[in-house]
């Protein structure tokens, strides 16, 4: 990838974070350009979905600062992070349950009438619009996302993260629940928003979507970043064995 | 039914629970609701007809009776709205019984001692300030309780536990023990009896306005649906909601305007506007009292609060899953705060109706009430375990423990199997609640 120059959309600058006494993130750096796609890969626990977390604003960083578009931005909770249109998609997916697709696309945010009540009808016709979009077989509007199938449930967490014109988009592992015609509808959504010029962080268990969506990889073992890497210029080999070896392939610039 | 069955001989068993399916469906109507309205009903009958056999007069589904069952009804219902509320986001609230009587203590020393002197007995402000003064304690009192919820992270249980032994002490302190009486003549109103009703007229002036209301959100409901351009009810089933929704009005208007003023009430009324009372008694209607009008008007408010405002939604989002909401954005700690805070104000408004009703505060009031509120919630499907409730829930709720126990008091049961017989209720009302759920799953 060319080396930009411009400032990029987000700077994450050497954040840690410890959970009693244990270091989950440890002074790491890294940072995302508009239209990029990043991905975020290494084992289970490395660390990657609590960095994630405190540019989303579920957590706030010990130490280290993020900059959005080169200003300093002070992210103390998810209202802040939504304020920088950054938008997240949690692995657990973070949906109530209880509510139907309509009232959880709309959570925090809902549309209402001029008389300040909330406007379920035009919440659901918006969520009817939408969905038909992401996903033209999503029927149950009614029911609660608890009826939901996997598939359905991550749709509806999918199509809360792009209604609201995001710039910056985390998707942590967003096809874990999906069937393989639902993770390509995935893939073809995300090459379309980074199209539109978003920036998106992907954290991914899976080295072939990683290398086929990303632009850039960086991994992470036990709370630190092994590094940063161009996809085009390395392997998947050499991604494998950063995150196993937790070591940089030698003559592969980021 | 109104529909024509045209089934065939051989499958009618199986057309009519199609039609019942069909008609269901077309009316939308909870089948939930439909349970508990059938179960408040068999208890009626049962408490009615167990007296016209045992006792040879049915004392239960008497205009007399029911308009007192309304009365006694409100001040458990009034806090359960408020109930639902506090169980839906997964807490729990034991100190509403001691709330309220620190309330009614508090208001009766500002109706006895203290107002009078400051501007003096009877005079008109009287019972509004001490009505202020009611409802702005129990939502400061709810309000703190909330904070060390939600701000210090010490459990609801054991917050508002702590807070049942705490208010019923500081109020037993402040009224020294005593029984404070008479209130204000124009409070007393607030809790009923004859004066403190709204008449025929006024019934049914209530019962056209309501009416109105149910043809206004039946309309409103399809022009919204036509914008959108979602799928309308039929015609038909429009219809029979909203002449069950009048019926339901207009009848209860009825009923209450049934039961006719005491005779010597009418004799001292008489007395005092100069009346001549003509052979056969004069016949003066109690019509809706007052605090049943109060129950009414917070249970509406209640229901639009949790269903047409956001603060409702967040409510039920922080029932189905706390961390997606605050994930969502929503601080859910001072939704919490304000949640408990909502629940000390319709104690407080609770405190008014029950010490109005005595026309006397005790230290005493509202004792034991917390468990009747939180056993009308969840009677009326407010699920323990968060995210399920619904506000007609738990005013049946109050309802169906009220007529359990008003029925048990005339067919003459003493106190002991009345405490058995709503014990069980509750345990059995939860298990059938549980098996509809996991049935309707």
């Amino acid at each position: 990838m060319k080396q930009t120059t411009k400032t990029p959309l987000v700077e994450m600058r050497d954040i840690s974070i410890s959970f009693g006494g244990i270091k989950a993130v440890d002074h790491v750096s890294i940072d995302l350009h508009p239209g990029e796609v990043v991905g975020l890969l290494g084992h289970n626990g490395a660390g990657k979905s609590t960095l994630i977390k405190c540019l989303s604003g579920a957590y706030k960083a010990d130490s280290g600062e993020i900059y959005i578009n080169g200003e300093r931005a002070e992210i103390n909770n998810p209202r802040d992070a939504r304020h920088y249109n950054i938008e997240t998609i949690y692995q657990t997916l973070a949906l109530a349950d209880n509510l139907d697709a309509a009232s959880n696309l709309f959570l925090g945010r809902e549309l209402t009438t001029t008389t300040g009540f909330v406007n379920d009808a035009r919440m659901e016709a918006e969520t009817r619009k939408i969905m038909g979009r992401l996903n033209p077989n999503f029927r149950k509007f009614k029911d609660p996302v608890k009826a939901l199938s996997g598939g359905q449930r991550q749709s509806v967490a999918i199509a809360r993260a792009v209604y609201f014109n995001a710039k910056i988009l985390i998707m942590d592992e967003p096809t874990a629940a999906l069937g393989p015609q639902e993770t390509q509808m995935v893939a073809e959504l995300i090459q379309e928003l980074k199209a539109q010029g978003l920036g998106i962080f992907l954290i991914e268990h899976d080295i072939h979507s990683v290398m086929h969506l990303c632009d850039r990889a960086s991994v992470m073992k036990n709370g630190e970043m092994v590094g940063t890497v161009n996809v085009d210029e390395v392997t998947d080999e050499d991604i494998l064995g950063m995150i196993i070896l937790g070591k940089k392939p030698e003559g592969v610039a980021s | 039914m109104t529909q024509p069955n045209t089934a065939t001989s051989t499958s009618s068993a199986d057309a009519r629970t199609g039609l019942v399916k069909r008609f269901l469906r077309a009316t939308e109507i909870d089948t939930r609701l439909m349970g508990m309205i059938g179960a408040l009903l068999a208890i009626w009958l049962g408490f009615h007809f167990y007296g016209v056999i045992f006792n040879g007069y049915g004392a239960f589904l008497t205009p007399r009776n029911l308009w007192n069952l309304s009365v006694q009804t409100s001040s458990i219902g009034i806090m359960a709205t408020g109930m639902v509320l506090v169980i839906v986001t997964r807490h729990i609230d034991l100190s509403v019984g001691s709330i309220l009587g620190f309330c009614a203590v508090i208001m009766g020393m500002m109706q006895v001692y203290v107002l009078p002197q400051m501007i003096g007995l009877g005079h008109p402000a009287l019972w509004v300030l001490a009505v202020i003064c009611g409802l702005v304690l129990g939502t400061l009192v709810g309000a703190f309780q909330g904070w060390l919820i939600a701000y210090r992270t010490i459990p609801a249980f054991i917050v508002t536990l702590g807070g049942l032994l705490v208010w019923r002490g500081v109020a037993y302190l402040v009224a020294r023990g005593e029984t404070i009486s008479p209130l204000d003549s124009t409070f007393a109103l607030l809790g009923g009896g004859p004066y403190g009703s709204v008449g025929a007229t006024g019934s049914w002036i209530v019962g056209i306005l309501g009416c109105a209301g149910v043809v206004f959100m039946l309309l409103n409901g399809r022009s919204q649906r036509r914008k959108f351009m979602f799928p309308q009810r039929p015609v038909w089933a429009e219809l029979f909601l909203g002449a069950l929704g009048c019926g339901a009005v207009l009848g209860s208007v009825v009923l209450v305007n049934s039961y006719p003023w005491p005779i010597g009430i009418v004799r001292a009324y008489a007395a005092k506007n100069n009346i001549t009372i003509p052979e056969g008694g004069l016949f003066i209607s109690h019509g809706f009292a007052i605090p049943v009008l109060i129950l009414v008007t917070v249970g509406i408010a209640m229901t639009i609060l949790m269903t047409r405002t956001r603060f409702g939604r967040y409510v039920f989002a922080i029932g189905g899953n706390p961390e997606a909401a605050e994930l969502a954005g929503i601080n859910t700690r001072w939704m919490t705060v304000k949640i408990f805070a909502l629940m000390g104000f319709l104690t407080g408004l609770s405190s008014v109706v029950a010490s109005a009703r005595l026309n006397s505060a005790t230290n005493a009031l509202g004792t034991l009430d917390e468990l009747y509120v939180i056993a009308a919630a969840v009677i009326g499907g407010t699920s323990l375990a968060g995210g399920v409730g619904t506000i007609y829930g738990a005013i049946l709720g109050a309802l169906v423990m009220q007529s359990l126990q008003t029925g048990m008091v005339l067919i003459g049961f003493d106190a002991a199997i009345q405490q058995i017989v709503v014990g069980s209720v509750l345990v059995i009302a939860v298990y059938l609640d549980i098996l509809y759920r996991s049935k309707s799953k």
